[in-house]
């Protein structure tokens, strides 16, 4: 072996051994320093030939970036117009299948289904405008529901649309029938936008939260549709009847569809009353 | 000829009215948009239409309205006359007219309905009209006073364009 290439060898054993060490862990912080001189050089090339790339690529990339950009914002909004309307199909479907169901489990009576289209301006009065009127024949007295429960009777008709009193409305007076005390009550409405039950006798044993349905006396509406329920008594002993909070079935403030129940003719006993 | 705007621009008012303001309540009370626009055109300088223009407002609402025609009738009537007697006085401040005449004209529309409403055999009681309607109609008339007021303004001066 000529002296040149023992020298090489040796080299490669003394650059070999030093790397098998290195990489065994036995230099420590030695080659912890090292690594961490050599990553910040690279890094500052790195970041150097980064900005450099960026500055003379930056200028085509930032037109085609923008119009990419303003593509994809109309993307956007076109797909969030589209997630509203399909938002807005899909609540307007549940309430209908809700109305559906409701209907079936009723089969006594015949419905009519219709949007909710505005309200009364005065804020004294608890009215509704519906999108059916006399064409629809939709006449004045027809009690209107939802699956939730009773929201009120026709008031006036024209040939597109009618208008609907609440039950929550001032004026409105319903007769009711208390499920559990098995007695009869008359809802009112009120300036608010609760009702209230009066009437109760004093003898009757009325819970929260028992339920209220429509009696039928008096000829207004039909017989056992959902009002809501008992929230507080209020009995005074000087008092002849018991007085009761209501939560109403229906959430009035919500009204998008209602139905019209339209085969049954309200009955006028005015002639009848003393 | 630009007067006829009053048609259009009122019915589309009682349309927003019943379709979007009524349904936008602070507790039970809600703001009137046409008692407003009424207050804000009679302000204006140079109008001489604001009787036509209460009578087509209270026409429309009383279409949709159960309350009587007459309910309306007198109140908007209040609304104008208030309107018209303040300008007169306190015409260097439009907006103090604008918000004094908004205040007065609510109450005494809210007065005249409470009105005919008792004596047409609605229980309300007046505590509970007060509290629960008509103090929040007062702040939510009062809220639209400013913006009703700047485009009644513009629309005045498209109407009547100050001689120069």
């Amino acid at each position: 072996m000529n002296p040149r290439s023992l020298q090489t060898t040796i080299i490669f054993l003394v650059v070999g051994g030093i790397l098998i060490l290195a990489l065994g862990g036995f230099f420590g912080s030695a080659s912890q320093r090292l690594d961490l001189g050599l990553i910040q050089l690279q890094t500052w090339f790195a970041s150097r030939f980064q900005g450099m790339q960026d500055f003379f690529t930056a200028p085509r990339d930032i037109i085609s970036l923008r119009a990419r950009n303003a593509e994809l914002e109309a993307q956007v909004s076109q797909l969030q117009t589209q997630v509203i309307e399909l938002q807005q199909r899909v609540n307007e479907t549940e309430i209908l299948a809700a109305l559906v169901d409701f209907s079936r489990t009723n089969p006594e009576s015949a419905y009519k289904a219709a949007a909710v289209i505005g309200r009364d301006p005065s804020p004294f009065l608890h009215y509704i405008i519906i999108n059916r009127g006399s064409n629809d024949n939709i006449r004045r007295g027809m009690p209107v529901v939802t699956n939730q429960g009773l929201v009120g009777r026709v008031d006036a008709v024209i040939a597109d649309a009618a208008r609907v009193q609440l039950i929550t409305d001032p004026a409105s007076n319903v007769n009711v029938y208390l499920q559990n005390a098995e007695v009869s009550a008359v809802l009112l409405g009120s300036a608010g936008n609760a009702a209230s039950l009066d009437m109760i006798p004093q003898n009757a044993v009325v819970k929260p939260g028992d339920i209220i349905l429509t009696s039928g006396l008096g000829g207004g509406y039909p017989p056992d549709l959902i009002v809501g329920q008992v929230v507080t008594l209020r009995t005074l002993e000087f008092e002849l009847f018991q007085q009761a909070t209501v939560q109403s079935a229906v959430d009035f403030s919500r009204l998008d569809i209602v139905l019209v129940i339209t085969n049954f003719r309200p009955v006028d006993i005015a002639p009848l009353e003393p | 000829m630009r007067n006829l705007i009053a048609f259009p621009l009122l019915l589309l008012a009682v349309i927003l009215q019943s379709s979007v303001i009524s349904q936008i309540k602070l507790i039970s009370g809600s703001a009137d948009l046409l008692l407003v626009i009424l207050a804000a055109w009679t302000l204006q300088e140079n109008v001489k239409t604001a009787w036509h223009w209460a009578a087509i407002a209270c026409l429309l609402t009383s279409f949709v309205s159960r309350l009587p025609w007459f309910a309306f009738a007198l109140g908007y009537v209040t609304v104008v006359y208030l309107a018209q007697a303040l300008q007169r006085r306190v015409w260097q401040a439009p907006l103090l007219a604008m918000f004094s005449v908004t205040f007065a004209g609510t109450l005494a529309l809210h007065l005249i309905s409470f009105v005919v409403l008792r004596l047409s055999g609605a229980p309300l009681a007046f505590n509970d009209a007060f509290g629960l309607i008509t103090l929040p109609s007062l702040l939510l008339n009062m809220l639209l006073a400013i913006p009703v007021y700047t485009f009644i303004r513009d629309l005045a001066r498209w109407v009547n364009p100050p001689e120069e």
